[in-house]
């Protein structure tokens, strides 16, 4: 990621733009993917804004780039946080004239938090989302494996935790208490 | 019709204005610490909810901001129902009104998902997950100290039978059911009361509780047009009270 970072950074900010703005819009697009993948999320600091499935997409217009931004939990506290930590990093990146649109129409799942989010979760500490298809009930939240032994055997204690997003568990084996990302 | 789908969006957005205050009044009281978080999530979730709604108001209807809406009004113009307003009481009964109140709520906006008027819709299914932890929560509680011990049996029965008949008031009609209605906007008050029994019945009866007999002059109605409770007036200005200090403040 900080190879990404240095990439977009190392060319002319403003001749980046305006070649691909002419020849390539795809590319960059790209090119502010890249940068979104190192906006974290502010109570999971390893967890990017694309691995939890966040973007819808990435435009560009004559008043310039348009990031589409879809929010988690609807009351979630951090997305202002989330959206004004866009536009810096973006702007430090080079890429100036960023508009973050929040996607009004798409309803967020924890389906949309990508494998390697999911990965990044359980390195976290955290219990990954379990795919739902929109089936959540008491089982869906229930089920889980522990992310510091894997194991299957964990009970759920409150499905209310520290943040919006997560629930607490039990790991019977490790005998350790967890926090797990919510599936909705 | 858009005074029928104001006055909808105000119904839901005081009501979860008023009782998102009313649970985080159990930040730092609650009974058992998992307790303590949950209701201070759940009321973090009604405010956001609230929030949201304010919004679709602010997009459509109303000239002022979310804040302006929710702390500039004055007691009289607010549509919650007695319901949120009353006090916190015990947890039994906060648990209670938590129970009757979200899965009114849940299906509410189950219903809404349907809604002809699209940002409502869209909002509703982005709310419904969430709406569905509360629901649980309260299931898995009530279920639990309903068929606990002899006292917690008993106190959950008392707080159903003080809550019912201001819970039955949340279906209090407007004066716009049937506007809403043959628009496509929401199905009614009354469909929604309907579906509300269905869900809670086997849930009251599997906790081993009983729904009271509620005659229908017993319903406390009012606050949805205006007619509020005594507790409303002293929460508003508790609410609203650094907002009112400089209202053009940004924080």
């Amino acid at each position: 990621m900080v190879v990404t970072h240095n990439r977009v950074e190392r060319a002319d900010p403003g001749t980046l733009l305006n070649q691909q703005r002419g020849s390539a819009e795809g590319g960059t697009s790209h090119a502010v993917m890249e940068v979104l993948a190192t906006v974290m999320d502010p109570e999971i600091p390893t967890l990017s804004v694309i691995d939890l499935g966040m973007i819808t997409g990435v435009t560009m217009s004559d008043d310039g780039i348009h990031v589409r931004l879809l929010p988690t939990f609807v009351a979630c506290p951090a997305t202002s946080y989330i959206r004004n930590s866009i536009t810096d990093t973006l702007a430090n990146a080079g890429f100036h004239n960023v508009t973050v649109d929040m996607e009004d129409e798409l309803s967020w799942s924890s389906d949309r938090v990508t494998e390697r989010g999911r990965k990044l979760l359980e390195e976290f500490g955290l219990g990954a989302p379990i795919q739902i298809d929109g089936v959540l009930n008491l089982e869906t939240i229930e089920h889980v494996n522990c992310p510091h032994c894997g194991s299957a055997n964990t009970t759920l204690r409150s499905m209310f935790g520290s943040t919006l997003c997560r629930s607490i568990h039990y790991c019977e084996d490790c005998r350790q208490g967890f926090e797990r990302f919510k599936p909705v | 019709m858009n005074d029928a789908i104001k006055d909808l969006l105000y119904r839901m957005a005081d009501d979860e204005l008023i009782i998102g205050h009313r649970n985080s009044e159990w930040t730092g009281l609650g009974p058992i610490l998992e307790e303590d978080i949950a209701f201070s999530s759940i009321a973090q979730d009604q405010i956001g909810h609230a929030l949201a709604i304010y919004t679709l108001l602010q997009q459509h209807f109303e000239a002022g901001t979310p804040d302006a809406i929710a702390f500039g009004r004055d007691e009289k113009d607010f549509h919650s129902s007695h319901f949120v307003e009353l006090p916190i009481g015990d947890y039994a009964f906060s648990l209670m009104r938590h129970f009757l109140f979200d899965h009114a709520e849940s299906l509410r906006y189950e219903m809404l998902t349907q809604s002809s008027f699209a940002p409502l819709a869209a909002l509703a299914k982005k709310i419904k997950g969430e709406l569905k932890y509360h629901v649980l929560h309260a299931d898995l509680w009530v279920t639990k100290l309903g068929k606990g011990t002899e006292e917690s049996h008993a106190r959950m029965q008392t707080a159903l039978n003080e809550a019912f008949p201001y819970a039955l008031g949340m279906f209090e009609p407007s004066k716009f059911e049937d506007e809403l209605q043959t628009n496509n906007i929401f199905e009614g008050e009354a469909a929604l009361q309907a579906k509300w029994l269905d869900a809670i019945a086997p849930i009251i009866d599997k906790a081993g509780l009983v729904l009271p007999d509620v005659a229908p002059s017993s319903i406390i109605f009012g606050g949805r047009n205006g007619y509020h409770s005594v507790y409303l007036q002293p929460m508003v200005e508790e609410m609203s009270e650094v907002y009112r200090l400089d209202p053009a403040a940004t924080w």
